[in-house]
């Protein structure tokens, strides 16, 4: 079994067309909000629906990826790492050189062109590493739109480059001081935020998480990563990729990247989680890899990292992008249909990886991306040198060059 | 006839709005959360929601999420918290209880065990803030084949044409959410809530109580002119974050932490 025909045959590949009307991905996503929000979420899916199918929409949001973002982004072949690495060949789709240094601008010009379309004219959003935060102040800026971002105060310290460039983009900054301090605690307050203003307020999800229809929302503008690489290996390589490797929080480059390969059986999908200090010790952000149970956390039902009585637990990470409980629904549900695996790498095994990609091939990756680019060499050691392994190099490093050197006890 | 239900109807005929204090189980602790609901019954409370801790409380606001994480810093669990009615109902068949909370407590215990525990603890009913009634079947079929009413909340922004679908899904009475905001916001709109309280009135038979913002006696009476009755719970919660975490509170510890509650009951009396 070899050619998608076959594939097809044998596996109702409608599984992948999620989610049904309700938001649903098999049993995972939904929507759980307090009451207050539903008339909002529903509101969205209604202008989203009805947008989605004008191809005038799509041809703004196409121009400003390519004259405002930068894309196409390139698909690299890294000839030194696949060297280093002693097996398939690695190339890196390049979202590190989009305009704001990540993919997640990707998806802040589509919910952006939704916002002016709907008429909102205040902009909120979470964020965990801050790229996202900075991706909505840059279109918040563009736009003239007034932008709030939420920030757990323990990022706020490990990010402190962006927190600078989304003030200077004019964005007010909120120090979230609740909770475990991290991203899920931003998340519930961006929630409590557009709850009292709901009215003026466009809410800005950064990843396929949320109630729908942002899994939705968020993956289809980030599929144009899965789109474009598609193309590029088809043209640079002569045919579809045997492997895809991407990093997974909340999953957003992960599901834009795998989405449009989800039909092609040939094509292997590896979904690396933030392993922490190592699986076995607890202190991770892994639900997938590390067989948590589904729950119920901002608006959706995912699997979820929370104890026995229901209570969500604090994660740990060294990349703050990957430090999150839950994960999006999507991905719950390709777990379950065994279409992606879900494998993780741990903070020391990411942290080998970054010096590696900087040294072999002079690319500073983010944090959240060197877990991909650990688990990918693994990968390629194990496959011949005809096999092809596509990584989503999802965003750049200079955010992180300060909690690199004091891990490495450098003073900059 | 579910025990909420006798209490409205009683209330109903004896002219009474109903008074419903909110506060979380476990802070200061067990105990004290214990001696505060026969307090709260004793100065006029109908019937006690009773908030289950969880560690994301996103519909809430500071004083209410600082009050969870103290609950929660004690260990506070929702097999605590069954434990605590049953507790309760040892002492007094007559006030309603009901849980308050989030979902994933209960999908972690499982809809039937739970269903079951609270119905045999001798909880009266369930409010869960992030289950919108779309999601809600299968709790609610098991809540309702256990005689536990399920209560839901609409909100300043609830469409007309989705009322329907909340009411036929609610049992007990049903909350309305003053304003558009988190729990203990300020602002009350009293024009909206007079208008959409009318609106509702046509189209349910359930009581109608209202909830968010009031925090005092006159805002307790402004909201009673319009509704079966209210809830108090910020306010309230407010008043606990200043109980020492011991055992036991003498009786003027105790009637000064609900004094807003005192308040409340005689303001609502007056009105009619």
């Amino acid at each position: 079994m070899s050619k998608l025909e076959d594939f097809s045959a044998v596996v109702d590949t409608a599984v992948f067309d999620g989610p049904d009307a309700s938001g649903h991905f098999g049993p995972y996503g939904g929507v759980f909000v307090g009451e207050t929000l539903i008339a909002a979420v529903e509101e969205l899916a209604q202008v989203y629906e009805k947008l989605s199918s004008d191809e005038s929409f799509w041809a703004e949001y196409d121009s400003e990826l390519k004259h405002y973002v930068g894309r196409p982004s390139p698909l690299y072949f890294a000839k030194r790492l696949t060297d280093s690495a002693g097996g398939a060949k690695i190339y890196l789709k390049r979202e590190d050189l989009n305009h704001t240094g990540a993919h997640k601008v990707n998806n802040t010009v589509g919910q952006a062109l939704l916002a002016k379309h709907m008429g909102k004219t205040r902009i909120i959003a979470e964020t965990g590493a801050g790229q996202h935060g900075v991706a909505s102040a840059t279109v918040a800026a563009k736009l003239g739109l007034e932008c709030h971002v939420y920030m757990g105060a323990e990022d706020i310290i490990r990010q402190a480059p962006n927190v600078y460039r989304m003030k200077l983009l004019g964005a007010n900054v909120i120090s979230v001081e609740s909770g475990s301090r991290t991203l899920k605690d931003a998340l519930n307050e961006a929630l409590r935020d557009w709850a009292a203003n709901v009215d003026n307020t466009y809410y800005i999800i950064g990843t396929v998480a949320g109630p729908h229809p942002y899994p939705k929302i968020v993956r289809d503008f980030q599929c144009i990563i899965g789109r474009e690489a598609r193309e590029q290996s088809l043209e640079q390589i002569g045919r579809l990729p045997d492997a895809l490797v991407a990093c997974v929080g909340g999953g957003s480059n992960a599901i834009g990247l795998f989405h449009p390969f989800l039909k092609d059986e040939s094509v292997a999908m590896y979904g690396v989680e933030a392993g922490g200090y190592g699986l076995a010790t607890g202190k991770h952000a892994a639900p997938l890899s590390a067989g948590c149970a589904p729950g119920v956390l901002h608006g959706n039902r995912t699997y979820l990292m929370s104890d026995e009585a229901g209570q969500v637990l604090e994660t740990h990470s060294v990349s703050a992008g990957l430090d999150y409980p839950g994960v999006g629904p999507e991905h719950s549900w390709l777990k379950d249909k065994k279409r992606v695996n879900y494998v993780d790498a741990t903070d020391e095994e990411a942290m080998k990886a970054f010096h590696q990609l900087t040294r072999l091939e002079g690319i500073i990756p983010a944090l959240e991306s060197s877990h991909a680019v650990a688990y990918a060499m693994k990968l390629a050691a194990t496959l011949p040198r005809d096999k092809n392994i596509v990584i989503n190099l999802s965003g750049r490093g200079d955010k992180d060059i300060e909690t690199v050197a004091k891990i490495e006890g450098i003073e900059l | 006839m579910s025990r909420i239900n006798k209490i409205a109807l009683k209330a109903a005929k004896a002219n009474r709005k109903l008074l419903i204090p909110y506060l979380v189980a476990g802070d200061p602790n067990l105990q004290t959360t214990a001696s505060l609901m026969h307090k709260l019954v004793e100065q006029g409370a109908d019937i006690i929601e009773l908030g289950i801790p969880f560690s994301d409380p996103s519909s809430d606001g500071p004083v209410i999420q600082r009050s969870v994480e103290r609950a929660l810093a004690k260990g506070t669990t929702l097999n605590q918290v069954l434990e605590l009615v049953a507790q309760f109902r040892e002492t007094d068949a007559d006030t309603g209880i009901v849980l308050m909370g989030y979902l994933n407590p209960i999908e972690a215990m499982g809809y039937k065990i739970f269903a079951e525990a609270a119905s045999s603890s001798g909880v009266d009913g369930v409010l869960t803030v992030d289950l919108p009634p779309m999601e809600a079947a299968e709790l609610n079929s098991v809540m309702r084949s256990n005689q536990v009413d399920t209560i839901f909340l609409v909100a300043p922004t609830t469409r007309e044409e989705r009322v329907a679908s909340i009411t036929e899904h609610c049992s007990g009475y049903l909350y309305y959410v003053s304003l558009k905001g988190v729990t203990g916001a300020a602002l009350i709109d009293f024009d909206s809530v007079t208008a959409n309280i009318n609106k509702l009135r046509g189209m349910t038979a359930l009581p109608i109580v209202i909830g968010f913002g009031i925090k005092d006696a006159q805002s307790a009476a402004a909201m009673g002119k319009l509704a079966d009755g209210v809830i108090i719970g910020s306010a309230f919660v407010e008043k606990i974050a200043l109980l020492a975490d011991q055992e036991k509170h003498d009786e003027q510890q105790l009637s000064d932490t609900v004094k807003v509650i005192t308040e409340a009951r005689e303001a609502l009396d007056k009105l009619v």
